[in-house]
């Protein structure tokens, strides 16, 4: 309760900042308003589709990371040369930032959901490759040993054994790229991709409804903080 | 028949077994004692095909071993590295069963009797990490059976438990093998337990791991905690075997 002191204060002070004229009123609308705002945005379903296509875009990214991630991860994690192959390629490739990605997936996919997902998946792939190799290197070396003379095929031994045993390490990488995921799906959105909750805000902020443009950035904050929450179970 | 014909390993530059040979009749309880560090558990995965040797072979039947098998069961001595914790003892001991290919409902046929032989019927549902080491070493066990296996390894499978629990495994051990008439290949440092569940003990000495003595136990079975260890017999083989022990 103590925590909601200073917030609540700094509202009033807000609201009657912008009544008294002290405060630009072009980049700070009044509290009051973004309230009108978000309600209107919630009942004519705008704020809501715009929040399904970004989310729409978020998990099929944060899907395909995962399945790739996992995949991949699994295999270097289990096969020391494969990685001594492969992983000199993947280290060029990680530091290239994601959102450079944006102009090249355009060229490939054109606007709309397959371009936004490609970038999220490129960006989210990094945290869960790098958890699994480094979960699937920490099993426990005796159940490997058990599963190879149980000949275990190789998908066998991923699904009863390696990806039972590091599942704790790779729900972490899972859980960082769920938030990655969010933040470049509304960059790509706010950039250039026409469609989400980036877009509308973008569209907010040229046409000078800041109240607007602020009721769906505390929807957007309200909604990453409730993905965490929901991924911390 | 197993057969181990010459095997030797190194890891390195450094031997760590050299000219090991010997053969196991179908059936048969093979017992390898030897000092820490001669190399007894090397050997074991030699036999399971985990590990190639440098030299010689290991030959099952006549047929050269290349690699593991599930007809080549093993009980590693750490229980609480070998179990699946995520699985139930009832799941763990399905795993065999699952390699083998075994569908339901035949297989949660067979883990119940599997439970039962081992005299783990009462906590099918429970989870490795909430039984003690004695019940975690027998769901390796139940495991490994599950495998049907033509030779049991096991390494040094009591050696974390107390004496009570461990003489009350020894004798379900020597039981089970005598049932099943499954060869037993079974690695300890302990020279009693050796020659209480032997038919034939090996003992290797050390630097490298090499055979230094060989006997086969002329006790009738079924053998007895209290009596067998009293046998003039057992004691003889005691009396033998002991100073090959000492560095």
């Amino acid at each position: 309760m103590r925590g909601l002191v200073i917030p609540s204060v700094l509202l009033i002070l807000w609201e009657a900042g912008s009544r008294l004229g002290v405060l630009p009123p072009d980049s700070t609308s009044r509290p009051s308003d973004i309230v009108r705002a978000f309600v209107q945005a919630m009942a004519d379903g705008s704020l809501l589709r715009d929040t399904w296509l970004t989310f729409e875009a978020a998990l099929l990214g944060l899907v395909i990371a995962g399945v790739l991630g996992i995949l991949l991860g699994a295999i270097l994690g289990l096969s020391p040369r494969t990685e001594r192959t492969v992983g000199p390629s993947i280290e060029a490739l990680r530091p290239i930032p994601a959102v450079a990605l944006i102009p090249l997936a355009l060229l490939v996919f054109g606007f709309g959901l397959r371009m936004e997902a490609a970038v999220v998946a490129f960006a989210a792939l990094w945290p869960v490759l790098l958890m699994t190799v480094a979960a699937v290197r920490g099993v426990e070396p005796r159940l490997l040993e058990l599963s190879r003379s149980l000949e275990f095929s190789f998908s066998q031994q991923l699904m009863k054994i390696v990806l039972p045993a590091a599942f704790g390490r790779i729900a972490v990488g899972l859980r960082l790229a769920l938030a990655i995921s969010l933040v470049v799906a509304v960059t790509v959105e706010i950039v250039l991709n026409p469609r989400g909750l980036g877009h509308s805000m973008i569209g907010a902020q040229q046409a000078l409804r800041s109240d607007l443009m602020y009721a769906q950035l505390l929807w957007l904050g309200f909604v990453g903080w409730a993905l965490n929450k929901v991924a911390q179970r | 028949m197993i057969a181990a014909r010459n095997i030797g390993v190194s890891f390195g530059s450094r031997p760590v077994l050299a000219e090991v040979a010997f053969e196991v009749p179908a059936g048969q309880f093979l017992c390898i004692v030897g000092p820490s560090g001669c190399g007894k558990t090397t050997l074991l995965r030699v036999l399971a095909g985990l590990i190639t040797p440098s030299t010689g072979k290991v030959t099952v039947d006549g047929q050269a071993v290349r690699g593991p098998a599930r007809s080549r069961a093993i009980v590693f001595q750490d229980y609480t590295k070998a179990l699946l914790p995520w699985r139930t003892v009832a799941g763990n001991v399905a795993l065999g069963l699952e390699a083998c290919g075994i569908a339901e409902p035949e297989r949660s046929n067979r883990v119940e009797r599997l439970l039962a032989k081992m005299g783990l019927g009462h906590c099918a549902g429970h989870y490795p990490a909430q039984l003690s080491g004695g019940m975690q070493q027998r769901v390796q066990i139940a495991r490994a059976l599950g495998q049907d296996p033509q030779l049991l390894l096991m390494d040094e499978p009591f050696g974390a438990l107390d004496a009570i629990t461990r003489q009350g495994l020894q004798d379900e051990v020597a039981r089970i093998a005598a049932e099943q008439k499954t060869t037993v290949v079974f690695i300890t440092h302990d020279l009693e337990e050796a020659i209480y569940l032997g038919d034939q003990v090996i003992v290797l000495a050390s630097n490298p791991g090499r055979v230094a003595e060989r006997i086969t136990v002329e006790i009738p079975r079924p053998r007895s905690q209290l009596e067998t260890r009293e046998d003039q017999r057992f004691l003889a083989y005691r009396h033998r075997l002991f100073g090959l022990l000492k560095h």
